[in-house]
């Protein structure tokens, strides 16, 4: 009996120590994939890793890893936003000019948004709407209210906001330290409180967690009023950057979004989500679509095919990982 | 009055009653002036839509999480490849077309491989193929001002008795789509997957083989509609399919296919589209802004799926 | 009435119904304190219909429930949560994508605030350290890393835990199905304890041996109802088999399928479960009807599909000769496509066969159904209605129709009679010996034993692996209940 019991627990130490190796793979590979991203960038213009260069690089790095964020909370409830590119360019027209002009006006506008998107997990959930389409639904309807906040790009962002993004901190980048600050404080709401647990629980079983008490309702509100929230920063913090809006800026942060996700070894279903994965994903994808890479033999026709260069090789390299942890 | 009654349980009619409704609307406005124009335009305008509406019902019909994210490159790049394959040549157009045809399969394919060997939902498949596509088509069709052979653009503007000649090639393909969907084993299979893709493969339904087709039948149906496209504005440009991506999704729901999978609606897509289109025409008479526009469109849809709701799959 | 001597829970007269499937028949339950009740039954007995009663996840057609001697009309989980009773579900109700800790902290609203991860972490290694000493499971693994066994013990270990809420009842519903012996046995000491405690346990397991030696009294159930109760003492092995088979004799049906087999037909199917080291094979023949016995879920499914997928991709350890088709027991999930008419559900294995050059011929087509609805009786005014139209036991007659209206020679039945009517499943034997006599084979794994008398040859599994391998003449309820409970795994 002791011999046996023995044998079982040495194998499973092993076993354990494969799987701990296989599950640090993963867990690393998005910030591998950064590295390789930015060792790519060094061996081609040695110049870019600076002060300068990686604040040129990495300018839009706090809008994406905002908007990443915010979809993350959407995934991690299992559902997908298709209208978070369109929302943040529509949080980027209402700051270039009610925000500015009318500050509390601004603020009610923004905070009505937010509640908006709750409105939106809550009709998603009480009539069992399939997310994908409502939310493209609603990228039509940000769009819209976009423009007739804007017509004509223009408007100025609030003066404390540009300040803000203007930011040079001694050292390190603005960027960097913002997407650090970002990331950790995600990663403690969502993976360290006890409601965070719920959450992610919402998106992993969502049947054991309505079997223990809990309501499925307010988890997936407070996942897409988060959602908003995030739109909303990612949308005030883009117009920090650009100084003036546009309805169509943000456009393409929705699909940057997703991929950002996935990047950070995020999954569709099962509420596996990672916060700061998320952001480093968002910085991987700004540094691959950076205006810099102009400047480094890459022609700026191929910079989105890097994206999808990345996001292609990154999930490979996750089939690899998961079929050597059978 | 029962076979208006049968009439009203089909659920395309909604969409066809939505145009008219819509039709009648903007004539009312304008007292009658522009009536027959405006249809015409339209339906030139919604063939474009319908084409890849028609592939995106397939695969959404493959069942939840099913989407091919890809068909704005797709329609962008085969576009350009007509272009440079006519070269401006009334003879090469129909090599031209067959390029396209070609090229938007092998990026259906190309779908269903990542799909496949990545093991990944096709919304995430789709989406890094169409960074890739999208940046091909950059790359391929930089500074691409060549303009379609005159015989070309003359055939997709083409009309007899104000018809749209397309709009009728167009209807053809949609029967013949229709006829597929019921009455071919191709159709049979799809239906089964979206349906329950475990009951489907335990009934003897080779499912990786129809998702294959399907996915490659959208691939190549962005294909020609980006060559059809070219045709009809003259000429190709990278941002010409942008706005196929949420218009291919919305006519398949707004025209009563099911996003839970497994029940599919070809007349519907028409009606959706042209529905789309006159809704558009509309706001422009009412001189409604670009703003408003947009915001009833997505309200709509909205509306629309709330209306139609509860039908998500477990999944 | 004292509260410390009323009955934990008490249940009088419940009833509860399927559609028209009786689950419950009026069952008396009750469990006192500082007691371990055992309970046994084949599946469908109602065991687990009665549990989720208990535990307050499913309430009673008619009947009563009451409480530490009070009677509960609003009886429901969160209710039974704060009585003090919960409950370790066969179907595991961890979320896989957080570690152990965050799982704890989903059972317990009250762990919140500063501390609250070292205060779950602390809370649940000390259950597993106490339930399974050695257990080497850290609270921050994470779930769906941990292997099946290891999460089974976090889910057991979980229900035991307390912070502020009482805790008088666990319902432990195969609380070792997944763990090995070693583990097994730490469990049931444990629950030896935490009844001498003053607790109580509802043990539910398909091992005898381990209902035997740990319950004080055993409650015996079969369809739907409570057969016998008694003191545990009063049972051994084969007083239990006895009472969960049936005392009363069964009339055998069909003695006439014995006779008059062709000796040496053809081989169509050798099938080995991957699981099976002896070198025993599943070997049958053209004609014959192959019983798959022995408790649910151990691996006769499995096998089934293997076969199922080897007819259209090799496969090594399975030999496959001619065209297969399955009919599903679990219709929801496997078998019905619910926006289909029944001619199109019936015709989807036909396709190839009904076409007119390339289309579907829509005459063909409801010829097929129509043909198959005279043969096999399906009750119901239009081919054409859909398929949820029809009762329970007409959908499963439309599978079946499916099946046999193919090409297939070989024709896979996994479980198929689960919650179908007497006259139904008469009808359906009646045309399973037809198509059998007509050189079609039939692999029939079934959960209810009457049902194997219509096989020529039946093997028994346990374990993913065949134990037996009996004749018709061998068969006897006792000896595949001896095979399919026996201890020694």
């Amino acid at each position: 009996m002791t011999a046996a019991s023995l044998d079982t627990t040495a194998k499973t130490s092993a076993e354990r120590g494969a799987l701990a190796r296989a599950r640090l793979l993963r867990g690393l590979l998005p910030a591998l994939s950064l590295a390789l991203v930015l060792l790519a960038i060094a061996w081609l213009n040695p110049r870019a890793i600076s002060y300068f260069g990686f604040s040129l690089m990495l300018n839009l790095a706090i809008p994406i890893a905002l908007a990443t964020i915010a979809q993350m909370f959407v995934i991690a409830g299992n559902e997908l936003d298709l209208s978070i590119g369109t929302f943040v360019g529509f949080v980027g027209c209402v700051t270039a000019t009610w925000l500015k002009d009318a500050p509390l006006i601004g603020v009610v506008i923004l905070l009505g948004s937010i509640g908006v998107y709750a409105l939106l997990g809550a009709l998603i959930h009480l009539r069992n709407l399939p997310s994908i389409v409502v939310t493209l639904g609603m990228s039509f309807v940000w769009q819209g209210l976009a423009i007739l906040v804007l017509p004509k790009p223009g408007g100025k962002a609030p003066d404390w906001l540009l300040g803000l993004m203007a930011f040079k901190p001694p050292f390190i980048p603005f960027p960097i330290i913002a997407a650090l600050l970002i990331g950790l404080i995600v990663h403690f709401g969502l993976m360290r409180t006890s409601y965070g647990v719920i959450l992610r629980g919402s998106g992993g079983n969502p049947a054991a967690l309505g079997r223990a008490g809990w309501s499925l309702l307010k988890t997936k509100i407070v996942l897409f009023a988060l959602a908003g929230l995030f739109g909303v920063l990612s949308g005030m913090a883009l117009i920090g950057i650009t100084t003036s809006a546009d309805a169509n800026i943000g456009n393409g942060y929705t699909l940057l979004a997703i991929a950002g996700v996935i990047l950070g070894g995020g999954e569709f279903v099962g509420g596996r989500v990672s916060p700061i994965g998320a952001v480093i994903g968002a910085l991987t994808l700004a540094l691959a679509a950076s205006p810099l890479l102009t400047f480094m033999h890459i022609p700026p026709d191929w910079q989105v095919a890097a994206n999808g260069a990345i996001l292609i090789i990154v999930l490979a390299a996750r089939v690899l990982i998961s079929r050597k942890e059978r | 009055m029962t076979s208006v009654k049968s009439l009203l349980t089909k659920p395309w009619i909604w969409s066809f009653l939505g145009a008219l409704l819509v039709w009648l609307a903007t004539i009312a406005f304008t007292g009658g002036y522009g009536a027959g124009g405006m249809v015409t335009a339209a339906l030139s305008l919604a063939v474009f839509t319908v084409i890849v509406g028609v592939g995106q019902m397939f695969v959404i019909t493959l069942g939840p999480g099913n989407v091919d994210l890809s068909l704005p490159a797709n329609i962008g790049l085969a576009s350009a490849v007509a272009m440079k394959v006519m070269d401006g040549n009334d003879s090469m157009i129909v090599v031209g077309l067959l390029a396209a045809l070609a090229c938007g399969a092998a990026v259906g394919a190309a779908n269903y491989l990542l799909i496949w060997a990545l093991r990944i939902p096709p919304i995430i498949a789709t989406l890094s193929a169409s960074f890739i596509i999208q940046s091909i088509d950059i790359s391929y069709g930089r500074g691409l001002q060549i303009k379609p052979p005159p015989g070309f653009a003359d055939f997709a503007n083409w009309q007899i008795l104000g018809i749209p000649v397309l709009a009728i090639l167009t209807v053809l393909f949609t029967i013949g789509a229709a006829i597929a969907l019921q009455r071919m084993i191709y159709g049979r299979s799809v239906l089964a997957i979206g349906q329950n893709i475990r009951a489907a493969w335990l009934a003897g339904v080779n499912v990786g083989r129809i998702r294959f087709l399907t996915y490659t039948l959208s691939g190549a149906l962005g294909g020609i509609d980006g060559a059809l496209l070219a045709g009809y504005f003259r000429g190709a440009n990278v941002d010409i399919g942008n706005e196929y991506l949420l218009a291919s999704i919305a006519v398949v729901v707004i025209g009563g296919t099911s996003v839970a999978g497994g029940k599919a609606n070809v007349p519907g897509v028409w009606g959706a589209a042209l529905f789309l289109v006159l809704l558009l025409t509309m706001l422009n008479t009412f001189g409604v802004s670009a703003g408003v526009r947009l915001l009833l469109t997505g309200l709509i849809i909205v509306g629309v799926i709330t209306a139609a709701g509860g039908q998500k799959a477990l999944r | 009435m004292p509260e410390g001597n009323a009955d934990i829970i008490r249940l009088n007269g419940a009833e509860k119904h399927f559609g028209a499937v009786r689950a419950l028949g009026g069952v008396d339950f009750h469990v006192g304190p500082g007691e371990c009740v055992g309970l046994v039954g084949h599946n469908g007995a109602g065991k687990s219909t009665l549990m989720h009663m208990v535990a307050g996840t499913s309430t009673p057609d008619s009947g009563q429930i009451g409480v530490h001697g009070k009677v509960e009309d609003k009886y429901s989980v969160s209710r039974a949560q704060q009585l003090g009773i919960r409950c370790v579900f066969q179907e595991l109700s961890l979320c896989p994508n957080l570690s152990v800790a965050e799982n704890t902290r989903i059972n317990h609203a009250s762990l919140r605030g500063l501390g609250w991860r070292r205060k779950a972490a602390e809370l649940i290694a000390a259950k597993l350290d106490e339930i399974f000493p050695g257990h080497s499971i850290s609270a921050s693994d994470i779930v769906g890393d941990l292997s099946i066994g290891r999460r089974q013990m976090v889910e057991v270990a979980r229900a035991f835990t307390v912070i502020q809420d009482r805790l008088d009842l666990v319902i432990l519903d195969e609380p070792t199905s997944s763990l090995d012996a070693h583990t097994a046995g730490q469990l049931l000491a444990f629950v030896r304890r935490f009844v001498a405690g003053g607790k109580s346990c509802i043990l539910i397991s398909h091992v005898l041996g381990e209902v035997l030696r740990n319950a004080d009294r055993i409650v015996v159930m079969r369809d739907g109802k409570v057969v016998v109760t008694d003191a545990a003492d009063a049972f051994d092995r084969d007083r239990l088999v006895t009472a969960m088979g049936g005392a009363e004799a069964r009339q055998k049906i069909a003695a006439e399928v014995a006779a008059a087999k062709p000796g040496a037909s053809p081989l169509r199917v050798r099938a080995r479960p991957t699981a099976q080291k002896d070198g025993t094979d599943l070997v049958a023949c053209a004609g014959e009807i192959i019983g798959l016995a022995g408790l649910a879920g151990h691996g006769q499914t499995d096998l089934l599909l293997a076969i199922f997928a080897a007819a259209s991709r090799a496969r090594t350890g399975i030999e496959v000769t001619a065209p297969v088709a399955l009919v599903a027991g679990d219709r929801q999930s496997d078998g019905i496509f619910p926006q289909w008419s029944i001619a199109q559900n019936i015709g989807i294995r036909s396709l190839a066969r009904l076409r007119n050059g390339l289309l579907i011929s829509p005459q063909r087509e409801a010829e097929l159904a129509q043909f198959w609805q005279k043969k096999i009786g399906i009750r119901t005014p239009d081919m054409n209605n859909n398929i949820f139209s029809l009762s329970g036991g007409n959908q499963q007659k439309a599978l079946f129709a499916r099946a046999l209206g193919s090409d297939a020679q070989i024709v896979l039945m996994d479980d198929p009679m689960r919650g179908v009517d007497i006259g139904t499943k008469l009808e359906v034997y009646d045309l399973v010996r037809e198509e059998a006599g007509r050189g079609r084979t039939f692999l029939w794994y079934t959960t209810e034993t009457e049902e194997l008398d219509n096989c020529d040859h039946i093997y028994v599994f346990k374990n993913g692996r065949i134990v037996a391998n009996l004749r018709r003449d061998e068969l006897t309820e006792e000896k595949i209940i001896q095979s399919s409970f026996g201890d020694a795994a």
